[in-house]
């Protein structure tokens, strides 16, 4: 059997939330000194396992806080896990944030091969590619102008533009889908729709089962940091609203 | 061990972005751009020349080129302090990067530590120049000889030792902001304790013991290893080399082990 793409072990990530944040020696030393150097532990993620499949595409469902940003972080390597380990085999391209790797000072042009570079790609790559990343974004007007006059979408688009055309072979995607107007919205989903003929590996996190029906064929619920269902697309995402009806009530 | 290589050989266009853009926004939208790297040593050695010339410049035992004596010195001095700043401030200005994209982490400060020293050698040509000046023109000429081609070796040594303040200094920056401020200090305290402006025996320190404080400092015998190449013709002090090349390697090895041992905590700070 073929290795799969992404293969999620017992994660756990413990956050330590401090009350106050303590980012100078002073308050460090007098808390060291009188004891109060304590922590609110709190578990992000707890004992969570799962595996995907090549060319599997994964819907990640859950309410606000569930943890469903800290498990993509753990996945694309941003974030260590406390305890268990992830292994992901094949090129990702994580869209946690579009353009966060943008420097604003920078040009929109010297951006793209920054943000290729980010992701580890050489320049010569990213040339092959710099006009079709160009036409995608529709910016060919201002890709002299620097990042910082962007507007956010403009920004999102590069973002996108960038993150999409390295032929990625698992794409981490977090509600990156809700930014944009309608027509770049339905631009983005159908160059992603396009990529799974491809055999693309997505990671989705959306709060619209909509979307989540219409890219995904699996599904995953965290709830407080656990994992409560996986299975089907469908059959989860009716699981997730009648929890969602239940919350309301 | 080959895991990291191979990571840092994946990465390596970063590391050159990095660089590129650091040296090409430092002086964007300034009229005169990249000259700057020749002008603000120039400029800045000049009025140091002014002012402590009179005072400090006149030696009766020997006489020096002062202006390239203290240009040496000055060079050197910029590079480190410059160095490690960025270094330091490097990890946190990169905090919007580094919270969504795996990147190797070493690879900001190992930037900032690699744009400094490619804007140092370009300043170098005002060295150059100095030293053409005053070969030609003055009377008090610096002895140039083979040994001039000797100066990549104190170059060398003081990169490693800013590489090795710089990780050390950007961990502790993630944690405690003060040691921005503190360091700030520390630089100025540097600059005075390190014969950049003076020479080691105007000062006439008869007390043995701040005497080794004075000698412990690294800068100072790797600058002094520098005019030794450059200005005064000669071969380097042996001793001078063991030491500065031992502090060096002992802050870099500090440096990679408190780094690699805190890096998965960054995120968390920043």
């Amino acid at each position: 059997m073929a290795q799969p793409a992404i293969k999620v072990e017992n994660v756990s990530v413990l956050f330590n939330l401090n009350n106050e944040k303590i980012d100078n020696l002073k308050e460090y030393f007098i808390k060291f000194v009188t004891r109060k150097l304590h922590y609110n532990e709190f578990w992000a993620l707890r004992d969570i396992s799962f595996t995907v499949e090549k060319s599997d595409r994964v819907g990640i469902l859950g309410f606000n806080g569930a943890g469903k940003s800290t498990l993509l972080k753990v996945v694309s390597g941003v974030l260590k896990p406390t305890k268990g380990n992830v292994e992901v085999h094949g090129v990702i391209a994580p869209m946690l944030e579009l353009g966060a790797g943008f420097d604003m000072n920078y040009s929109g042009h010297e951006n793209i091969y920054l943000y290729g570079a980010t992701m580890g790609y050489p320049r010569k790559f990213i040339q092959e590619r710099y006009d079709e990343i160009v036409k995608f974004s529709e910016l060919e007007k201002f890709i002299d102008v620097p990042v910082k006059n962007y507007s956010s979408g403009m920004k999102a688009r590069l973002g996108f533009a960038i993150a999409s055309a390295v032929d990625p072979e698992v794409l981490i995607l977090d509600e990156v889908l809700s930014v944009g107007d309608t027509k770049f919205r339905t631009k983005s989903e159908k160059k992603i729709v396009s990529m799974f003929d491809k055999g693309v590996t997505v990671l989705f996190v959306s709060h619209n089962t909509d979307q989540v029906r219409r890219i995904c064929n699996k599904a995953i619920i965290l709830d407080k940091g656990r994992l409560i269902a996986q299975g089907e697309v469908n059959e989860i995402c009716d699981k997730y609203a009648e929890l969602a009806a239940e919350k309301k009530k | 061990m080959k895991k990291y290589f191979r990571n840092f050989y994946k990465y390596r266009y970063l590391l050159y972005e990095i660089v590129r853009k650091n040296i090409k926004l430092q002086y964007r939208d300034s009229f005169l751009g990249i000259l700057w790297t020749f002008l603000q040593p120039l400029l800045t050695t000049i009025v140091l020349v002014i002012v402590f010339g009179n005072l400090l410049g006149k030696d009766s035992s020997k006489v020096l080129n002062y202006p390239v004596y203290l240009l040496c010195g000055r060079l050197l001095y910029d590079f480190y302090s410059q160095s490690t700043k960025r270094a330091m401030r490097s990890i946190k200005n990169s905090a919007s990067v580094i919270k969504k994209v795996y990147v190797p982490k070493y690879m900001y400060p190992l930037a900032n530590v690699l744009s400094v020293f490619v804007t140092f050698l370009i300043s170098l040509v005002v060295l150059v120049l100095f030293i053409a000046y005053f070969l030609i023109f003055s009377p008090n000429k610096p002895n140039i000889t083979p040994y001039v081609f000797l100066a990549f070796i104190p170059i060398g040594i003081l990169f490693i030792l800013c590489l090795g303040v710089g990780l050390i200094l950007c961990t502790l920056e993630v944690f405690f902001k003060d040691v921005e401020y503190l360091y700030d200090v520390f630089c100025m305290l540097l600059f005075y304790m390190t014969p950049i402006v003076y020479r080691i025996e105007q000062l006439k320190i008869e007390n043995e013991w701040i005497m080794r404080l004075f000698m412990a400092n690294p800068l100072y015998s790797i600058v002094n290893m520098f005019r030794d190449c450059v200005l005064f013709g000669q071969m380097i002090n042996i001793n001078h080399l063991l030491y500065s090349l031992a502090f060096s390697v002992t802050m870099l090895v500090i440096g990679v082990v408190v780094f690699a041992r805190k890096q998965d905590k960054f995120i968390l700070h920043i």
